[in-house]
């Protein structure tokens, strides 16, 4: 008996938690709120199967417990319930995978008119670097890093000139503009997570990574490493700051840019 | 991965194939009584000895199989793939091993007509042989060497100690197995014991060789 | 017993080994360098108890610090790195592997397939000095130079052998590495025994549709293990070679704070593919035992046959296969090739069938049962719970564009505690609460069970549940400390600091656990041969518990499979699996 209703209020009491949690994913700010909907069917869906399970588990104890003279049933199988059991199933993992698989489709499927910028992760600070004037990144190299150049920007390279540079400091992004995310990480993995954007992507020193988003909301958002990178993991924090269209070019036109910069440090 | 996917996809293949003579579609709650056991369903008649190698070898296989995939992988997945000069050495000492292997044949043979001098002679001109592959894989290790390439000059020549060394420690093991069998012979054991005993020294003598050989063509293809 | 005249035809000649064998000579022979599989068992039991409990003392570390940051100062960042690998790798790999496969592997499989012992005695004594070696070589670690790595249970590189993690570039990692591969050295020898012992050791009768589903799942989760260890040997050596000779197998060009390292080309990828396709299979290493032990804890205390026996069979060699397909459902923001993400999201999703079959058959087993709530039975109710609360969050991490948020989260550690923490462990203390009257003789006491129960079952699920919504805030895990951070309320410090007080409530609650196995090995009830009236072969032996040999003169001879509980007409709610036909009825 007192068995039963635990398993029953184990049930009950993880649908009221989920329904009461003050705790609950941040308010979205980017185009992914697919990734939202997903996440909301998957709930329904798992939801109602676990609360089914354990309810029936609470009544087979309760309705079967030992009880003398009560005795089991002998019953192999049942081959049409398996089948109803498994249909079922079948069905609710293809209503999970679908849009699952759908929305991971739009997920790495960039848009041609995004603007590519530059993640760098390294022990334990974000640097960023925005493309200038020509709305182009320069090539860049491991070999290349140095106290002048932090990032490793060919000099050689015209596209990389008038590149902007943002050491440690806020990234800012202008509203409604989708932006392809190119990561970088120069010592070891680092992952660049703000969760109201939902996306997020490894960084893997030795390759480029990159995932995109449209930023939907202004304001500013705290970053945290979402990849274990050693001691300073849980303190390597960065800021994005997304801003009106107008307001994030005349920031970016007060920013120093990498070929001044390098010859100035020469 | 595809080389280790593929192996998984031939014991698969083998444990499939075996199961699907288990008579895994019975219902067993119907068949009470001894007589419940079809042919081929009761404990296997392998030796066990037998059949503990050969499960074995199906590790050392996957062992080496993931050596090949991470060769594969590591090689396409950046571009300082330097090729590697092959000595001419491994040429010779593939020639050894095989001669190996041909010699612990020649004592299972032996074994197998219960010719004592035969199977001696087999075991110590296989394990003579062996020890030759293994000086020889040394030898080639120095030519490597004196070309320029050391462990960690380039991926192509650290794989190549990596992978020539995990053979020769499987080889090493191998002779250790061969060396109490030659004694066992040498004392007089009793003929079925060491028909066992010579037959799994071949049986694994004849993998190394077939895996030599794969891990040889990858090398050359590097 | 059967009749001694149909004993040697059709059984091999090996299996009939001379019984006097099987007499140590001396206590060292008998319980130190024993070659019989239930002392093995014993002792790989203990041994994976007793570093499990150093195990557990670092969580407690772990969850002050977590609930209670700032207070316990003596926890540094580098402590709590550590404190986290070495729990994880212990708990995974030295606790779970070796419990369900050294332990309950060598004590039920040949006693439940009718065998005298394994069919390596020797090499399986070894198998368990080796584990003991890894295991002594892992402890070292925490007194080495610069203390164990804190690299996290994944040892991912170039972090790993790095200087900004502790033991990256002193002996903790070395010692890391080198423990692993001697505890795959000696698994392998005991893996290879227990395939070849259930390949060729069953006694007369046993067919495979006859073995219970124990068997089974050890069977399948060793043959995987075989085959899926290797993959982490080739990377442990690899790793090795980067640290020590300075080789580029997963070193990419990098600069370490400021300065240029020599490595070059490496991809820490390749680590990550090897790691999986070892660590995927090794989740359902775990899993697949627990399986087959829930079945028979289930059908046993339920008086019921295992509903759908055939099913579950099916099931297991399906999740068996359709592991090695799925690695990289752990790898969905590592930066792979996207298009992957298609193909392991539907092969993960796939297997979520077969599972889900075997807990509807698990249900259906207690339908209709005559449901005895003993404690293993409780236990096996509190692994249904937990087990079908994780999987169903693993339908979460599984799917490929739902796990990008969640990744990396304490959601991740909330599903994989329940999953594969909570769950597995709650069927080994069913299993040990189970077995232990077969083991020593007497009866675990059972109000002491209870409370270990209550406290762990409701104790272990405040905990995990409540930590989903933590993971969902978007906290992510291995973190010493969330700080001031703007997206987290100060209500989620409150949970965590609740999360914390559970932890150490139902640790405590192990304490008495271990007690009651103490003091219960004197003070027990005694037990008979056979308490819980159960049909399998393990129950069925001449002396309990059974000396070495196991079956005294004469192997059993199996007549049926082993559910046969509560058949309509028999006399008694089971009948054992070496009873004759004939006297079914008596």
């Amino acid at each position: 008996m007192l068995v039963a209703i635990a398993l029953a209020l184990v049930a009950i009491g993880s649908v009221v938690f989920h329904v009461m949690s003050p705790w609950w994913w941040t308010p979205i700010a980017s185009n992914w709120g697919y990734i939202d909907d997903t996440l909301i069917v998957t709930f329904w869906i798992t939801g109602i199967a676990f609360t089914a399970i354990v309810l029936f588990l609470a009544y087979c104890v309760l309705r079967f417990r030992n009880r003398p003279g009560h005795r089991a049933e002998h019953e192999p199988e049942n081959k049409r319930l398996e089948w109803w059991l498994t249909i079922g199933t079948t069905i609710g993992v293809a209503a999970l995978l679908a849009p699952g698989l759908i929305v991971w489709h739009r997920f790495i499927t960039v848009p041609p008119e995004a603007t590519e910028i530059e993640i760098v992760g390294q022990q334990w600070q974000w640097s960023f670097r925005l493309p200038g004037r020509d709305g182009r990144l320069g090539a860049v190299s491991v070999r290349l890093i140095g106290p002048d150049n932090p990032l490793g920007i060919d000099p050689a390279d015209p596209a990389g000139q008038d590149d902007v540079i943002v050491e440690g400091g806020e990234l800012r992004l202008p509203i409604g503009r989708p932006v392809k995310v190119l990561l970088r990480a120069v010592d070891v993995l680092h992952n660049f997570y703000v969760p109201e954007f939902r996306a997020k992507m490894d960084m893997v020193p030795g390759q480029v990574t990159f995932f995109w988003f449209t930023p939907t909301r202004t304001g500013a958002f705290e970053a945290v490493c979402a990849e274990l990178c050693g001691l300073g993991h849980a303190v390597m924090r960065g800021r994005v700051v997304v801003v009106e269209e107008s307001e994030y070019h005349a920031w970016l036109e007060r920013q120093p840019t990498f070929a001044p910069r390098l010859a100035a440090a020469q | 991965m595809s080389a280790i996917i593929l192996y998984i996809a031939v014991i698969g293949t083998i444990a499939a194939w075996w199961l699907s003579r288990q008579r895994l579609m019975a219902k067993p709650w119907l068949e009470v009584g001894v007589a419940g056991e079809a042919p081929g369903t009761g404990a296997s008649e392998i030796p066990p000895a037998k059949l503990g190698l050969w499960v074995f070898l199906a590790v050392v296989g996957a062992l080496l199989t993931l050596f090949v995939s991470a060769y594969l992988m590591r090689m396409h997945m950046s571009h300082d793939w330097r090729p590697l000069p092959t000595p001419w050495m491994l040429w010779f000492n593939t020639v050894l091993l095989a001669l190996s292997s041909f010699g612990l044949h020649r004592a299972q043979v032996a074994a197998r007509i219960g010719w004592r001098q035969g199977i001696e002679v087999g075991l110590i001109a296989g394990g003579l042989a062996a020890l030759a592959f293994l000086a020889g894989q040394y030898l080639a290790w120095q030519q490597v060497m004196a070309e320029g390439f050391g462990v960690a000059t380039n991926p192509s020549s650290s794989f190549f100690y990596l992978i020539t060394a995990v053979h020769g420690l499987h080889l090493l093991g191998g002779l250790v197995a061969l060396g109490r069998t030659t004694y066992r012979a040498s004392r007089g054991a009793g003929l079925a014991q060491l028909r066992l005993s010579v037959e799994l020294c071949a049986t694994y003598w004849h993998f190394l060789l077939v895996a030599w050989i794969a891990l040889f063509g990858l090398l050359l293809h590097g | 017993m059967s009749t001694t005249s149909d004993r040697l035809d059709g059984i091999p000649a090996a299996e009939v080994a001379d019984v006097e064998l099987y007499h140590p000579r001396s206590w060292i022979t008998k319980y130190v360098f024993s070659q019989d599989a239930k002392i093995i068992g014993i002792q790989y039991a203990l041994t994976a108890t007793a570093i499990g409990l150093v195990a557990l003392a670092l969580s407690w570390l772990m969850r002050l610090q977590l609930g209670f940051p700032g207070v316990f100062d003596f926890i540094t960042p580098a402590e709590y790195y550590q404190f986290i690998t070495m729990h994880g790798m212990i708990m995974v790999v030295y606790l779970l592997t070796a419990l369900f496969l050294g332990g309950f592997g060598n004590y039920l499989i040949p006693l439940m397939i009718g065998a005298r012992d394994m069919v390596f005695p020797y090499v399986n004594m070894l198998s368990y000095w080796i584990y003991l070696v890894a295991v002594l070589v892992l402890a070292a670690s925490f007194f080495a130079p610069g203390g164990p790595t804190g690299a996290g249970w994944t040892l991912y590189p170039p972090q790993a052998i790095l200087s900004g993690t502790p033991g990256g570039q002193d002996w903790g990692i070395l010692l890391m590495l080198l423990s692993l591969m001697l505890f795959i050295i000696g698994f392998t020898m005991g893996g290879l025994n227990y395939v070849v012992t259930v390949l060729q050791a069953r006694a007369r009768g046993m067919t495979l549709m006859r073995m219970p589903l124990t068997v089974w799942g050890i069977f399948t989760a060793t043959v995987m293990a075989l085959l899926a260890f290797p993959a982490l040997f080739v990377s442990c050596v690899m790793m090795m070679l980067d640290r020590l000779l300075g080789t580029s197998f997963f070193m990419p060009a990098l600069v370490e704070m400021g300065q240029r390292l020599n490595h070059d080309g490496g991809s820490p990828l390749l680590f990550q593919h090897l790691f999986w396709f070892f660590g995927h299979p090794e989740v359902y290493i775990v899993a697949l035992p627990a399986f087959g032990i829930v079945s028979d804890l289930i059908s046993t205390h339920a008086r019921r046959n295992i509903f759908g026996y055939r099913q579950m069979v099916w099931a297991i060699v399906i999740i068996g296969a359709l592991s090695f397909v799925v690695w990289a459902h752990h790898m969905y923001v590592s930066g792979m090739n996207p298009y992957f993400g298609f193909f392991f999201a539907t092969t993960t999703l796939v297997i979520a069938v077969p599972t889900a079959i075997k807990v509807y058959n698990w249900l259906l087993t207690l339908w209709r049962g005559d449901i005895h709530l003993t404690v293993p039975m409780l236990f096996a109710l509190a692994f249904i719970v937990t087990f079908v609360n994780g999987g169903l969050t693993g339908l979460f991490l599984g799917n490929v564009v739902v796990d990008v948020p969640l990744s990396d989260t304490m959601f991740v550690v909330a599903h994989f505690h329940m999953v594969m923490g909570v769950a597995p462990i709650f069927v080994i203390f069913g299993a040990i609460y189970h077995w232990y009257p077969k083991i020593t003789g007497r009866m675990l006491n059972e109000a002491m069970g209870r409370i270990h129960f209550w406290v762990s079952f409701l104790g272990a699920y405040l905990i995990f549940f409540p930590m989903h919504y933590i993971g969902l805030l978007g906290v992510p895990r291995r973190y010493h400390e969330i700080g001031e951070t703007a997206f987290v309320p100060a209500s989620a410090h409150t949970l965590n600091a609740f999360i914390s007080v559970m932890a150490l409530i139902v640790g405590a609650a192990q304490i008495l656990f271990l007690f009651n196995l103490a003091w219960s090995i004197r003070r027990g009830r005694p037990a008979g041969g056979n308490p819980w009236n159960a049909t399998s072969l393990e129950w069925q032996t001449p002396e309990t518990p059974p000396p070495h040999g196991n079956w005294g003169r004469d192997l059993p001879v199996v007549y049926r499979w082993a559910y046969d509980y509560s058949v309509p007409g028999a006399a008694r709610d089971f009948i054992p699996q070496n009873q004759p036909p004939a006297r079914a009825a008596e």
